[in-house]
């Protein structure tokens, strides 16, 4: 309690010193600015490496107490190790930051301004996106202590399920929404048009989510069935693992990236000797502490299903890992850097998404001791269905690759099963069809998103006019405008859809920075439930003309929607959880 | 059965660690120095003064032939322009500097304001002709023997440490 | 007569698809392809110099009949393997296009020696 409120007190002491620019802190000068707005100062406290340190601190000590307190009823030696083990995991960082990068070292003489935070950094989803991961990953810690401590003291049936499952859900709920909001802001700041990049900084992300969702689902069996402990156990050791080995990547120093930090390698000493020890640790009561266990398992089975999900997930752990990595380890072992990008990862990962797919439908319809297959026929009726709306889509629309097909064939059984089986059964888990649901949508957008969309690149000059397609873009005006911190040109472009009659004007905008001196392209995007058009304007040097990239982007924001209800379907399940315990 | 599962994990965790540990160290920024020892099957430049197309016909008879990417709006090439003149006293190296996106009036006024260190004077307007020389900013220079082989690649302007390099490749032998 | 109307949908569907044609696809090369003085973009993403340049020299092979795989070749021997976003198909990264796979095999050896293992013996 007093841990909470002294390292509160730290925080916010730290945020009250950029509300007030005040520079004589390292950390405020090298990060703020006086003109910039103060919602921005306020989020610039973690906005840099040292502030978010603390607020790594932060995460894990309310999540510590949290825990303390709200799981009275499981035996006290079981909660009193949890403590002791967060607490080491919470002395490593104040040790970090008290070495090496303390925000509350001064700076002298005070600089009279500060050095400003880079402009792409003021943004309302980059100020929101850091907390909620937190929240997410660092808040996953709490299941890794808790893990270790169930191993030393034996704590080991189905009440150490339900003591962790809550803390399991808030921490992926808050890291969907995490990398929600990192691709929302993706996509609309960086001006590509895109939301994922397959980036080292991103994948750092989803690797903890697979760990986090294996791990949702191996909680179910060990709930229920009693059985999977010690795979469960290395879930919630893997999670946290993952997300300081992510935290290392980032701010090491040995990732190459469009999202780093600053960076500095005697961070990365620092964060790699934390990591050694709780692998080696983890490793240590894993080897001492396993016995084999005996538990049935039918084959046919609700249980079946869920070690299927978690196969699935490991496969797309081990790529994700095996692609962020894989550069670091050719170049440091032999020199010779090579790239892993995009192609890689959808190549690998899109056809087993396929397969994932059907049985993810299949899953949930499974009893959980014995299951009694009698809905052969009830299956190929939905395939037949889902084979029947593709080719409309592809007979109405166009055709697009075999692989498209599958995807978009499998997310609808996906889809449609679920819808079916809301209709079926009496008893229904809503936030777990919820969930389901949303992920096939989410795919299935995905899909249709990436076939349909449609691109145009071109030059125009002030007062000029081009047909492209069925589209015409005429540049009508230049706006130019001094703001508080930038000078602002902002095209006015007329876009008509000649096939629909649309017309829309976009306003893409080119930002000219002062401190620091930078150059920004301000994507202009225009949403509704059918589209959104997506345009970016830049100059060209030495020439009155401007290049236009124009695109089309169908259903985008059903994805973005598909995710929010993927995380409210966790949040339901919260809920569920909470009601029944 | 379980103590080789127990040993494996272990080795694998210690690889890792050990591979991030070392990667502390390594820079992540690229560059293409490494990628010598090539044969430049065909040499094709258009000369900045002259109608003629200098092919890797003229550069046969030198022993070595230093290509030499640069412009006159490029700040780094006024840096290492001096070097470039030190090397074109050397009896064993021809330079072929290659005016890269640029315009004729201004190569010519800056090799009148800071010398003129090329035996042979090329162009570059588009940039693409560069791309089969692996060239992705300038200033970047590339060293060749006889036979066309790349001995040498400099990424940026030259300095001292690569003004002795290349004294000590053009020298052996 | 169920099973012919079946029939016919996948054969029609199918039919439809592979018509779907194969032209090189210069979005997907460009998508591809690093640009060497930019931090983790493309060139088709980015608006530098150098990927201007680059676009301009892909166009000019696709415009003498290379293959996507031809004028990958040629950029990574003038630049070096890093410039390409989808790794080779090589000896080298053998580990990394198989590993993933072998793991999913693995992984299903694995559940039903599992499930066979712990099975209630009726």
């Amino acid at each position: 309690m007093l841990q909470c409120t002294t390292i509160l007190i730290c925080f916010f002491t730290l945020v009250a010193a950029f509300l007030v620019s005040d520079f004589s802190l390292i950390t405020v000068y090298q990060n703020s600015h006086s003109l910039k707005p103060i919602f921005y100062k306020i989020s610039g406290t973690w906005g840099n490496h040292e502030g978010s340190l603390l607020l790594w601190v932060i995460i894990l000590t309310i999540f510590s107490f949290l825990f303390l307190i709200l799981n009275k009823n499981h035996p006290k030696n079981y909660r009193l190790h949890t403590l002791i083990i967060q607490n080491l995991l919470i002395l490593g960082f104040l040790f970090f930051i008290l070495l090496n990068s303390n925000p509350f070292s001064f700076v002298n003489p005070i600089p009279k301004e500060g050095l400003g935070l880079n402009p792409i950094l003021q943004d309302p989803a980059l100020a929101i996106h850091p907390p909620l991961l937190y929240i997410g990953f660092v808040g996953s810690s709490i299941y890794f202590s808790a893990a270790m401590a169930s191993m030393i003291t034996n704590y080991s049936n189905k009440l150490f399920a339900q003591s962790i499952k809550s803390w399991v859900l808030i921490s992926w709920t808050f890291q969907t929404l995490g990398i929600l909001v990192g691709s929302i802001w993706a996509y609309y700041e960086l001006g590509w048009g895109g939301f994922w990049f397959w980036d080292p900084v991103e994948n750092a992300s989803l690797l903890p989510w697979f760990a986090m969702t294996a791990l949702i689902h191996s909680l179910l069996v060990l709930e229920k069935r009693n059985s999977l402990y010690f795979w469960t156990i290395i879930l919630c050791l893997l999670t946290f693992i993952l997300s300081v080995m992510g935290t290392f990547l980032v701010r090491s120093g040995i990732l190459n990236s469009v999202h780093t930090f600053a960076n500095d390698p005697s961070r990365g000493i620092y964060i790699l000797i934390f990591l050694s020890l709780m692998i080696l640790t983890s490793i240590f009561f894993l080897f001492k502490k396993y016995k084999p266990a005996n538990n049935i398992i039918n084959s046919n089975s609700k249980e079946t299903f869920v070690l299927i999900n978690n196969w699935f997930m490991m496969f797309y752990l081990i790529t994700v890992l095996l692609g962020t990595l894989y550069p670091i380890f050719t170049d440091a072992l032999t020199s010779s850097k090579i790239s892993v990008g995009p192609p890689f990862y959808n190549s690998v990962i899109i056809p087993v998404v396929i397969i994932f797919l059907f049985l993810m439908a299949i899953g949930p319809q499974t009893r959980w001791i014995k299951n009694k297959f009698t809905n052969f026929k009830n299956i190929f009726y939905i395939i037949a269905g889902s084979i029947i709306i593709n080719f409309t889509i592809v007979y109405l629309f166009k055709s697009y690759s075999f692989i498209s097909n599958l995807i978009i064939i499998s997310s609808l059984f996906l889809i449609i099963s679920s819808v079916s089986d809301i209709l079926k059964t009496q008893n229904i888990n809503f936030s777990r069809i919820v969930s389901h649901l949303s992920f096939g949508f989410l795919i299935l957008f995905i899909g249709l998103n990436h076939n349909f969309s449609e691109e145009k690149d071109f030059n125009l000059k002030l007062g000029e006019s081009k047909k492209i397609d069925n589209y015409k873009f005429i540049l009508q005006d230049l706006e130019l405008t001094q703001k508080s911190n930038y000078k602002s040109v902002v095209g006015v472009l007329n876009v008509n859809n000649l096939s629909t009659n649309e017309d829309r004007t976009l306003k893409p905008e080119i930002r000219i920075y002062d401190n620091p001196q930078t150059l920004t392209y301000e994507a202009s995007i225009q949403t509704n439930f059918l589209r959104d058009y997506y345009l970016t304007m830049s100059n060209i040097d030495r020439s009155d003309y401007y290049n236009i990239k124009f695109q089309k982007k169908p259903l985008m924001i059903w994805i973005w929607i598909s995710v929010i209800a993927l995380s409210i379907g966790g949040f339901l399940s919260l809920l569920r959880n909470a009601k029944n315990n | 059965m379980r103590k080789t599962i127990k040993s494996i994990t272990l080795i694998v965790l210690i690889f890792i660690l050990g591979v991030f540990f070392i990667s502390l160290n390594k820079s992540t920024d690229y560059n293409t120095e490494h990628l010598i020892g090539n044969k430049l099957n065909k040499i094709k430049f258009e000369s900045l003064e002259h109608k003629k197309i200098f092919t890797e016909e003229d550069f046969k008879k030198n022993n070595y032939t230093l290509i030499n990417f640069w412009a006159s709006w490029c700040a780094p090439c006024r840096i290492e322009h001096p070097i470039l003149i030190k090397l074109s006293k050397e009896q064993n190296l021809k330079i072929l500097g290659v005016n890269f996106k640029d315009k004729k009036i201004n190569a010519l006024k800056f090799l009148k304001d800071l010398g003129n260190p090329y035996d042979y004077l090329a162009k570059d307007t588009s940039g693409k002709e560069s791309v089969n020389y692996g060239i992705y900013g300038i200033p970047e220079s590339i060293l060749i023997d006889n036979k066309y082989i790349i001995q040498k690649k400099f990424i940026g302007p030259l300095n001292l440490k690569d003004y002795d390099d290349i004294l000590e490749v053009i020298n052996s032998l | 007569m169920k099973l012919k109307i079946y029939a016919l949908i996948f054969f029609l569907h199918f039919s439809s698809i592979l018509s779907a044609n194969q032209i090189v696809d210069q979005n997907a090369i460009h998508k591809n392809l690093r640009c060497l003085v930019c931090q983790g973009q493309s060139i088709a993403d980015s608006n530098s110099d150098f990927a201007q340049t680059l676009k301009m020299v892909v166009k000019d092979l696709i415009n003498q009949g290379k293959t996507e795989e031809e004028i990958y070749d040629f950029l990574s021997d003038k630049y070096g393997d890093w410039i390409l976003y989808k790794p080779k198909f090589n000896l080298e990264n053998f580990l990394l296009w198989f590993f993933p796979y072998i793991v999913l095999i693995a992984g299903g050896f694995i559940i039903v020696f599992l499930i066979k293992k712990r099975s209630k013996k009726v």
